[in-house]
């Protein structure tokens, strides 16, 4: 098949696609549009707790929000937008020419997104699910309405996505990495994401098997979690929490990663310490596991289960230790520039190093019996996750912008967005460990005047918008960059390491016209101090092969979001039943075709690749 | 996997992967009946009566974990080179079920 019969409208075209690059942009713009819902969500909270006895959101509706707020910034921006990440580079990165398996990959794309807006119909059928991000089983199946029901069946379907993106980059990284990168020459990105993919692999399926039980109890008159029926509502915690704890570091593993980059690409330095980098890391998702707990400390445990808890989450501070350090080593005596990218580098290590410490305050579980539901515990995790997650994402979107669209985000407007971001930051969050010691409980939607609690929650909503208005600049930039922006050359940079600054921006199709040859960590580093202008190929210049797109992950996400409408009003509507069962059978259906259709591929042949290589040249 | 050759030619070594082979299937055989033989004492550990509970419960535990380690070794090669990784994950997998379920059983409920 030819170039010119391939063509077709943009839509089709990425509802089809199977090309990791697309797929990245996929995530990129449906994580980025949840990640503006999350933001609204915190808008609203933060509007609400201005000033005592407020009456903008409340009761339930500021339940609703809140629960929306945590549920949509984790499962639906933070996931997709690390997932963009790893799309549109760990593939390059490790010199293959796209992931494993380019079907599930998409597949995995629209299961989430179909997910995310299964979750957000709750908002126009009766309301939002209401019992907090966590949805711990005491709360939610009293929770009147279909709310609940929403977030069990979108983080279900959801979830499918995310379980099969993990295993796909775990299978990707295995088994596609170009001759001669081994495992200790991958890029810390590389490795990040291999470790990750690991910890989703292991912690997403006691989240399915608690999600699986409070759907049982919820719409199919089960009774795992109702205690007059003989059920415990503390299971649901426990498998809450051993999927939750790990979720955590699925999320900051990546973030690392991606600093580890940019704080060696703007250096001019080789990462410091990266075997120990390495060792952290897997570390890091290893001990991961052993501490879920300590989200408990208050259940009743007793103090043996608290003590070993708090010690092993304690533990975890060993390891991020090292990796702080080699940050900093990596940046002393290195050729430092100050880009965005590596703006949010250096802001990240202040930031991120205070949300740690108040992790280890929060591990003593003794001092946790004070610090429990209060704002402190609030402050924490933001100052880990926007902190940590959010300054990464960000990050990572500058640096890789060029290699995804082809073109330069504008540097001036880069750093206006980071200094209202991180201004607007730590003005909304640092406040909040004292209103937490003062005694300010968290999820509670109003307080009265005179505790004391004024001043600070003012203040805190002021940085709300700061950081809504860095979003504002972000979003003009994006939309300026597009029409009018100036050109990505393939080493955007200058000071590119990776194999992925080595290709076009944006990346032809098949990424490398000749599979490359690593010789070393920073193998485009490698090549370009040995003053060569390319890669050193591994492989003779030949025929490509490349899958079909295909709608059919489309058609098989599509399917479980309307049996997913049919299951939840099967006892109230007579269709309900019926269209369960029709969307079951869309998704089996597809799900057949896809299994009996040979589907071959195609070839991009030698000549065709000799055309698009030498434009890319001139 | 354990076909591998370095020459592009597959006939370059039939008789070393005809005995290669023979003996694969002998394994198979083996570890097949052993597997049915397995099956049949944990049906008669339940059967008979005058095994206790505490008795056969541990012990068709027991046989199910041989079972497992048959069917991956022997049915899915994994004895065979080149599934250093899967192991890896397996083992580890294994290991965090274990941590998880063993605090458990010692600090978290009982």
């Amino acid at each position: 098949m030819s170039t010119v019969a391939r063509k077709k409208s943009l839509i089709w075209d990425y509802l089809t696609t199977v090309d990791h690059k697309k797929i990245a942009i996929l995530y990129l713009i449906a994580g980025g549009f949840f990640f503006l819902v999350g933001g609204l969500e915190a808008l609203f909270i933060r509007i609400q707790l201005a000033k005592p006895n407020n009456d903008f959101l409340v009761g339930g509706l500021y339940n609703q929000v809140l629960t929306m707020h945590g549920t949509t910034m984790i499962f639906f921006a933070a996931m997709p937008l690390v997932f963009a990440m790893m799309n549109a580079v760990v593939p390059i990165q490790i010199g293959a020419r796209d992931v494993a398996f380019p079907f599930l990959n998409a597949l995995g794309f629209w299961l989430f997104f179909f997910g995310g807006v299964f979750l957000n119909c709750s908002w126009f059928l009766g309301g939002a699910p209401d019992a907090g991000w966590t949805s711990y089983a005491s709360l939610s199946l009293e929770s009147p309405g279909h709310g609940i029901d929403f977030y069990v069946l979108g983080l279900q379907i959801s979830g499918f996505g995310t379980l099969i993106g993990g295993i796909n980059f775990l299978v990707t990284i295995i088994n596609m990495r170009a001759p001669g990168m081994t495992y200790m020459r991958m890029p810390m990105f590389t490795w990040a994401t291999f470790v990750t993919s690991a910890l989703i692999l292991f912690a997403f399926p006691p989240l399915t098997v608690g999600l699986i039980f409070m759907m049982m109890d919820r719409l199919f008159g089960g009774n795992f979690y109702h205690p007059a029926a003989g059920g415990n509502t503390i299971i649901w915690e426990h498998l809450f929490w051993i999927f939750g704890h790990p979720e955590v570091y699925i999320l900051v593993l990546p973030a690392f990663g991606i600093f580890s980059e940019i704080f060696a690409t703007f250096s001019r330095k080789r990462l410091f310490g990266y075997s120990s980098m390495v060792f952290a890391t897997v570390l890091i998702g290893f001990l991961g596991f052993m501490v879920w707990a300590h989200h408990m400390f208050t259940v009743g445990m007793g103090p043996i289960a608290n003590a070993i808890f708090a010690v092993a989450t304690m533990a975890i501070a060993v390891p991020t230790g090292i990796k702080i350090f080699n940050w900093l080593f990596t940046m002393w005596g290195g050729n430092i520039r100050f880009t965005t990218p590596m703006m949010y580098a250096v802001a990240f290590i202040p930031s991120f190093v205070m949300g740690g410490v108040t992790g280890v305050m929060n591990a003593a579980a003794a001092a946790d019996y004070q610090y429990h539901d209060s704002y402190f515990v609030v402050a924490h995790f933001h100052y880990v996750i926007v902190g940590g997650v959010v300054f990464a994402l960000l990050a990572g979107a500058h640096y890789w912008w060029p290699k995804m669209f082809g073109k330069m985000l504008n540097e001036t407007l880069g750093k206006i967005t980071f200094w209202l971001f991180f201004i607007g930051f730590h003005l909304t969050f640092f406040i909040q460990h004292f209103l937490g010691l003062m005694g300010m409980p968290r999820r509670v939607f109003t307080y009265l005047p005179g505790q004391g609690f004024e001043t600070g929650n003012m203040i805190s909503t002021v940085g709300a918008f700061f950081m809504a208005a860095a979003t504002i600049v972000l979003l003009i930039n994006v939309i300026v960059t597009s029409v009018k922006g100036q050109k990505a050359e393939a080493d955007a940079w200058g000071d590119g390491r990776t194999l992925e600054w080595a290709v076009a921006s944006p990346p032809p199709e098949y990424n490398f016209a000749q599979t490359p040859l690593v010789r070393g960590l920073d193998a485009y580093w490698i090549e370009k101090m040995e003053g060569k202008k390319g890669l050193t190929p591994a492989e003779p210049l030949g025929d490509i092969h490349m899958p079909n797109s295909s709608i059919l992950p489309f058609v098989i996400s599509l399917g479980l979001f309307i049996a997913a409408f049919g299951f939840m009003y099967r006892t109230e509507a007579s269709w309900g039943l019926a269209v369960g069962i029709i969307g079951l059978l869309i998704t089996l259906g597809s799900m057949f075709l896809r299994s009996v259709i040979d589907d071959h591929g195609f070839h991009i042949h030698k000549e065709e690749v000799l055309e698009a290589e030498k434009g890319v040249k001139a | 996997m354990a076909n591998q050759t370095n020459t592009g030619n597959p006939h370059v070594d039939l008789a070393y992967r005809r005995k290669k082979n023979a003996e694969e299937m002998k394994h198979q055989v083996i570890s097949f009946v052993l597997m049915i033989a397995l099956t049949l004492i944990a049906f008669f550990a339940v059967g008979y009566n005058e095994f206790s509970h505490w008795f056969s419960v541990p012990f068709i535990l027991l046989l199910a974990i041989v079972q497992v380690a048959f069917q991956l070794y022997y049915f899915m090669h994994m004895s065979h080179k080149g599934h250093e990784l899967p192991s890896l994950f397996i083992y580890g997998g294994v290991l965090v079920a274990f941590v998880t379920v063993w605090a458990f059983m010692t600090v978290v409920w009982w």
